[in-house]
C-alpha cells in the first residue's frame, strides 16, 4: 500500500486502480544471462525504475517488495533514500508489496528488510543521485564536481536546477550497476535520527490503517466456517437454511470448505453460525498426546535426521573431563495477532484482486493460482497492512478464503475476517521442540565437546515453501483438494528448525544434530525467530549449566569462551549497564524469592547481537515475574534507533509472555484453545521494565532487529530462575504449578 | 429491520438493523468508523472499546438496542490529525505502538482513566489497562504516553 494515504477516499481510490507502469524485472529477465551480482534486493530485482522515480512535482516515490508488518521497515527505507538521493525526508512517498507495482523481495521475514531492501535502495539511489548530477552538468556546462546539491535542488553557482525539471528527461529503465557508493556515515543526515513512524498518525486518530478498514463499493461480508478438526469431512450441512437467513448473499459448500457472504458483517455471522450448527463432521483422534507425553512422542516420530554441523567430530578429548547433559522442551506456541487475519477480494471478468496482510505477495500470488486453479496471471495481490503478524499466522488462508468466496458474490468485492476461534484454531503455530544438549567439560573449565540435538516439525510451511504443493488452507479442504506438500527446512547459515542451534562460542569440538519431523498432525509454521527461541533457550541455558559445573561465573565464562569481538563487546556492555554483580551459578546470589539471569544471541548468527539481563522474583506458589529487563544490542548501523529499540523491547516483552505463560492446548481429536481465556498472554501488570542500550556501528551494514531478542530473553529468564530457586527450570512455559513442583 | 437513532460523537445517527447487532459492527460498516476494531467479540482483548456515556464500554458485546438517548464517543470524537487530544498527541510523541491494533483501545480506556483519575500512578495506569491486549510489547510506552498527557493536561 501506499503510506502516504490517510483519507478513506484515497484509499479506496489508490486500492481499486493498479497502475503497473515499472519494470518488474520477473524471473525471465533474470535468466536471461549470468551477471555481476548486485547488493541486497537489487540481485533479483535489477530495474532502477522498479525502485525509484523521480516526479515532476517535487516528490519521489519508491518502491520495495518488503511490506510493514508494525516493525516501522517504511519508514527506515524512506530514511535510507532520503538521504542517498539528497532530498528531504517529507518528499518521500512509499509503495510497498505489490505483484501489480513493486520488486518482487519475496517474504517479509527473517529480519532481513533492512539488509535486503535498504541495501538495494541505498545502492539504487546513490546511482539515481549520480545520473541527476550528470545530467544537470551537462546542462550547466560544468563538471560534476562544481555542483552541490540540497534537497533536490542543484547549485553551481549562479545557476541552479531541481530533480523536479530533470525528471522528465531522466531514464530510469535501465539496469543498476551498484557503481555509485552509498554515503558514509559521517553524511548522514536522516540516518541515524528516531525519524517517528509514518504510519501512526492515522493510527492514533482513527484513519484508514488497515486492510479491516477498507471499504469498496457494493462490498458484501464473509465468515468462513471451518471444520472442528484438521482433518474432519463433512457429512452433511443445511445450506439452505442458512440461505434463507436475513441478507445472505452466498452460501459456499466445496467438499469441506464451508463459507458465507452476507449484506451486513452481524448477518455473515449469524449465518455462519447457522451454517455451523447445522453440519455434521466425521473425526478421528489423530492429535498427538499432551503435557510431558507429547515430547516423548515428539522424539519417536519418524524424522529427517542430519548433522547440522562438525567441528572436530564429538568423542573423547583426553585427559579427565565432567559431562554434563540436560533436556529442554517448548510447547507448541500461538502468534496471538490482536487483529483476527482479515482480506477483500473481488472476482470480475475471471481477474482476481487482492489486498491481504500476507508478508509474501507474490509467494502468495503462487500458491493462491494452485488453489484457485487460475494462471498467475489472473491474480493481483496488494499488501495493506494487518494486526501484527509475528511470522505466518492466518493472513495468506484468508487471503485464500476470500478469494474463493468472491467467485460466488456476483463481483462484489468481499471482506472476510476470521473469528477469534478461527485465528487460535487454525493459525500455523510455532512447533513443539525436544532439545537435548551434552558437554564435557575440561579440568580447566573449558568446554572441549559440545553437542545440540532438535527435535522439531517444520518452521516454515508458507506459500511456496515447496512448490510442488500448495500452502493455503482453503485449497486443502476443496472437493478436489490442492494439498501441500513436504516443507524443506532453510539451510545454514540462517537454518529454520536449527536456527542458532550452532553456537557463536569457540568450542573446540562439535555436533550439531537436527531431527526434522515433516509430519504435522498439528499444523506448523514461522513464529517470529522459528526454532531460535528454543534453541538460544537451552544453548545459553546449558551454558549456566556448565559454568555452574565449572565453579565460574556465567557472564565470565561466556566470554571465555567468545572470540567474536562484537558479541564480547554486547556481552560486556549488558554486564554493565545491568550492573552485574559476578557469581557463581544457581542459587547463589539469588536467595530464594529474587534471582537475576544473563543470556546472549546473535539472531540467525547473522543479524543482530544481543544480550539480555533479566531480573525476577519468585513466590511460594510458584509464581514468577519478571521485574526488570536489561538489553544490549549491537545492529551493525542504526538507521532508526528508536525503532530498533521499540523492535527489541516488544521481542522481550512477547518473549518474556511465551516463556512464562503460553502454550496451546489440544485433545485427542481438537485443538481446544479457542479464545483467550485459553491461550492468556502477558498483560500490563505482568509486563517487566524494560531498559535498551543501542552500540550504534555506522561504518557496518545495517542488521535486523525484529527477531534478536526473544531467544536471549526466555534464556536470561531461566537462568534468573534457577539463580533465585537453585533449581533448573527446562520446560516450558513456567507456570507456577510447573516451578511449585521444581521448588518441592 | 427496526431503526435505532445513536448520539455518535456528537451528531445525530440512524441505522437499520437488528436489536442485537453488536454496536462494533454498526460504528465500523454503517457509520464507516475505523477507531473501534474487532479483536475477539467476547470482550477479552479490548480493541473496540469505545465511551458510553463517558464510560469505557466494549462495542462487541454491546447491543444496538440499548444505547437509545446515549452517547457514543469513538477514537475519531476525540481528536483528529490536526487537532489530536493530549492523548492521541501523547502516543504519537512517545511511539507508543508497534502494529497499532491495540492503540484505539489503549487511548479509548486510557480516556477514561484520566477522565476520573487525571494523575494516576503507573501502577494505577497498569491495573486500568490489564483488561486491553497488546501483543506487539508496546506496553511500557503506553504507559509513558498516558503519563505524558497526564502532564500535558495538568500544565
Ligand atoms: S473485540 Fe471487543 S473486547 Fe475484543
Ligand atoms: S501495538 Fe500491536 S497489538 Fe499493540
Amino acid at each position: 500500500m501506499t503510506t502516504t494515504t490517510l483519507s478513506r477516499r484515497k484509499f479506496l481510490k489508490q486500492g481499486g486502480i493498479i497502475v503497473a507502469s515499472f519494470t518488474l524485472a520477473g524471473p525471465a529477465a533474470i535468466a536471461q544471462q549470468a551477471r555481476a551480482p548486485l547488493p541486497g534486493g537489487l540481485n533479483n530485482n535489477r530495474m532502477l525504475d522498479g525502485w525509484i522515480r523521480i516526479n515532476a512535482n517535487g516528490r519521489v516515490t519508491i518502491h520495495t517488495g518488503k511490506c510493514e508488518i508494525g516493525q516501522g521497515i517504511l519508514t527506515a527505507l524512506a530514511q535510507i533514500a532520503a538521504d542517498e538521493l539528497d532530498v528531504a525526508y517529507e518528499r518521500i512517498d512509499m509503495v510497498s508489496a505489490d505483484t501489480a507495482r513493486t520488486p518482487n523481495e519475496g517474504m517479509t521475514a527473517g529480519s532481513l528488510s533492512v539488509e535486503g531492501s535498504g541495501t538495494a535502495l541505498r545502492f539504487a539511489c546513490a546511482e539515481v543521485r549520480g545520473m541527476l548530477l550528470a545530467a544537470a552538468a551537462q546542462k550547466l556546462n560544468v563538471t560534476v564536481d562544481k555542483l552541490t546539491v540540497s534537497d533536490g535542488a542543484i547549485s553551481a553557482s549562479p545557476t541552479r536546477l531541481t530533480y523536479w525539471d530533470l525528471a522528465k528527461d531522466l531514464n530510469l529503465k535501465r539496469e543498476a550497476t551498484a557503481t555509485a557508493k552509498p554515503k558514509p556515515a559521517s553524511q548522514h543526515k536522516v540516518i541515524g535520527k528516531s525519524v517517528p513512524r509514518r504510519d501512526f498518525p492515522a493510527k492514533v486518530t482513527g484513519g484508514a490503517a488497515f486492510v479491516q478498514d477498507m471499504r469498496l463499493p457494493g462490498m458484501v461480508f464473509g465468515r468462513v466456517v471451518r471444520p472442528p478438526s484438521y482433518r474432519a469431512q463433512l457429512v452433511s450441512v443445511d445450506e439452505a437454511a442458512a440461505k434463507a437467513l436475513p441478507g445472505v448473499v452466498a452460501v459456499m459448500r466445496d467438499g469441506n470448505f464451508l463459507a458465507v457472504a452476507a449484506a451486513r458483517e452481524e448477518q455473515a455471522i449469524k449465518a455462519a453460525q447457522a451454517l455451523r450448527a447445522s453440519a455434521k463432521w466425521n473425526e478421528s483422534p489423530d492429535l498427538p498426546p499432551g503435557g510431558a507425553a507429547l515430547y516423548e512422542h515428539l522424539k519417536k516420530m519418524p524424522s529427517r535426521d542430519s548433522v547440522i554441523k562438525t567441528v572436530t567430530p564429538v568423542g573423547a578429548s583426553g585427559g579427565k573431563v565432567t559431562s554434563i547433559e540436560a533436556e529442554y522442551t517448548r510447547p507448541f506456541q500461538s502468534h496471538g495477532s490482536i487483529g483476527p487475519s482479515c482480506a477483500v477480494a473481488q472476482f470480475k471478468d475471471g481477474k482476481y484482486t487482492v489486498w491481504t496482510h500476507s508478508q509474501g505477495v507474490f509467494p502468495l500470488r503462487n500458491d493462491l493460482a494452485k488453489a484457485l486453479k487460475t494462471p498467475i496471471a489472473n491474480i493481483t495481490c496488494t499488501h495493506v497492512e494487518g494486526s501484527g503478524c509475528y511470522g505466518h499466522n492466518g493472513a495468506d488462508d484468508v487471503t485464500c478464503d476470500a478469494a474463493l468466496l468472491a467467485r460466488a458474490t456476483g463481483g462484489n468485492p468481499v471482506k472476510l475476517q476470521w473469528m477469534r476461534e478461527d485465528e487460535f484454531g487454525w493459525e500455523p503455530f510455532g512447533s513443539a521442540m525436544v532439545i537435548k544438549m551434552q558437554a564435557h567439560l575440561d579440568e580447566s573449565g573449558q568446554i572441549v565437546n559440545w553437542q545440540h540435538e532438535t527435535w522439531s516439525h517444520p518452521h516454515s510451511t508458507r506459500p511456496m515453501s515447496n512448490p510442488a504443493g500448495s500452502f493455503v488452507l482453503g485449497g486443502w479442504h476443496l472437493a478436489s483438494p490442492v494439498p501441500p506438500a513436504v516443507p524443506n527446512n532453510s539451510p545454514q547459515p540462517s537454518g529454520a528448525a536449527d536456527r542458532n542451534a550452532v553456537p557463536l562460542y569457540d568450542f573446540p569440538r562439535q555436533n550439531i544434530l537436527l531431527h526434522y519431523i515433516t509430519d504435522m498432525p498439528v499444523r506448523t509454521s514461522a513464529l517470529r525467530t522459528l526454532g531460535a527461541y528454543a534453541n538460544v533457550f537451552a544453548l545459553e541455558s546449558f551454558i549456566d549449566e556448565t559454568a555452574l559445573a565449572a565453579g565460574a561465573d556465567p557472564v565470565e565464562f561466556r566470554l571465555r569462551h567468545m572470540k567474536n569481538p562484537r558479541a564480547r563487546a554486547v556481552i560486556e556492555l549488558a554486564a554493565q549497564k545491568s550492573n552485574w554483580k559476578p557469581n557463581t551459578g544457581i542459587g547463589k546470589s539469588g536467595n530464594g524469592s529474587s534471582g537475576r539471569g544473563f543470556a546472549f544471541a546473535q539472531y540467525k548468527n547473522l543479524a543482530a547481537y544481543c544480550a539480555v539481563v533479566a531480573d525476577v522474583t519468585v513466590d511460594r506458589n510458584g509464581n514468577v515475574k519478571v521485574t526488570r529487563a536489561v538489553s544490549v544490542v549491537d545492529a551493525g548501523l542504526a538507521v532508526n534507533p528508536d525503532g530498533i529499540i521499540n523492535q527489541i523491547e516488544g521481542g522481550i516483552i512477547q518473549s518474556a509472555s511465551w516463556t512464562l505463560k503460553e502454550q496451546v492446548k489440544f485433545d485427542r481429536q481438537r485443538i481446544t484453545t479457542r479464545s483467550w481465556a485459553d491461550y492468556p498472554i502477558f498483560t500490563f501488570n505482568d509486563v517487566p521494565d524494560v531498559e535498551v542500550h543501542i552500540i550504534n556501528m555506522p561504518n557496518e551494514r545495517p542488521l535486523g532487529v525484529g527477531e534478536g531478542s526473544q531467544g536471549p530473553t526466555v534464556a536470561a529468564i531461566a537462568n534468573a530462575i534457577a539463580n533465585a530457586t537453585g533449581k533448573r527450570p527446562r520446560d516450558l512455559p513456567f507456570t507456577a504449578d510447573k516451578i511449585r513442583t521444581l521448588m518441592a | 429491520m427496526p431503526e435505532y437513532t445513536l448520539r455518535v460523537n456528537g451528531a445525530s445517527r440512524t441505522v437499520r438493523t437488528d436489536a442485537d447487532t453488536p454496536l462494533l459492527y454498526v460504528l465500523r460498516n454503517d457509520l464507516e468508523l475505523n477507531g473501534p476494531k474487532f479483536g475477539c467479540g467476547i470482550a477479552q482483548c479490548g480493541a473496540c472499546t469505545v465511551h458510553i456515556d463517558g464510560r469505557a464500554a466494549r462495542s462487541c458485546v454491546t447491543p444496538v438496542s440499548a444505547l437509545a438517548g446515549k452517547n457514543v464517543t469513538t477514537l475519531e470524537g476525540l481528536g483528529t490529525l490536526d487537532k489530536p487530544h493530549p492523548l492521541q498527541q501523547a502516543f504519537l510523541e512517545e511511539q507508543a505502538a508497534q502494529c497499532g491494533y491495540c492503540t484505539n483501545g489503549m487511548i479509548m480506556s486510557a480516556k477514561a482513566l484520566l477522565d476520573v483519575n487525571p494523575k494516576p500512578s503507573s501502577a494505577q495506569i497498569k491495573t486500568a489497562l490489564a483488561g486491553n491486549l497488546c501483543r506487539c510489547g508496546s506496553h511500557n510506552r503506553i504507559v509513558r504516553a498516558v503519563q505524558r498527557a497526564s502532564a500535558n493536561k495538568g500544565a
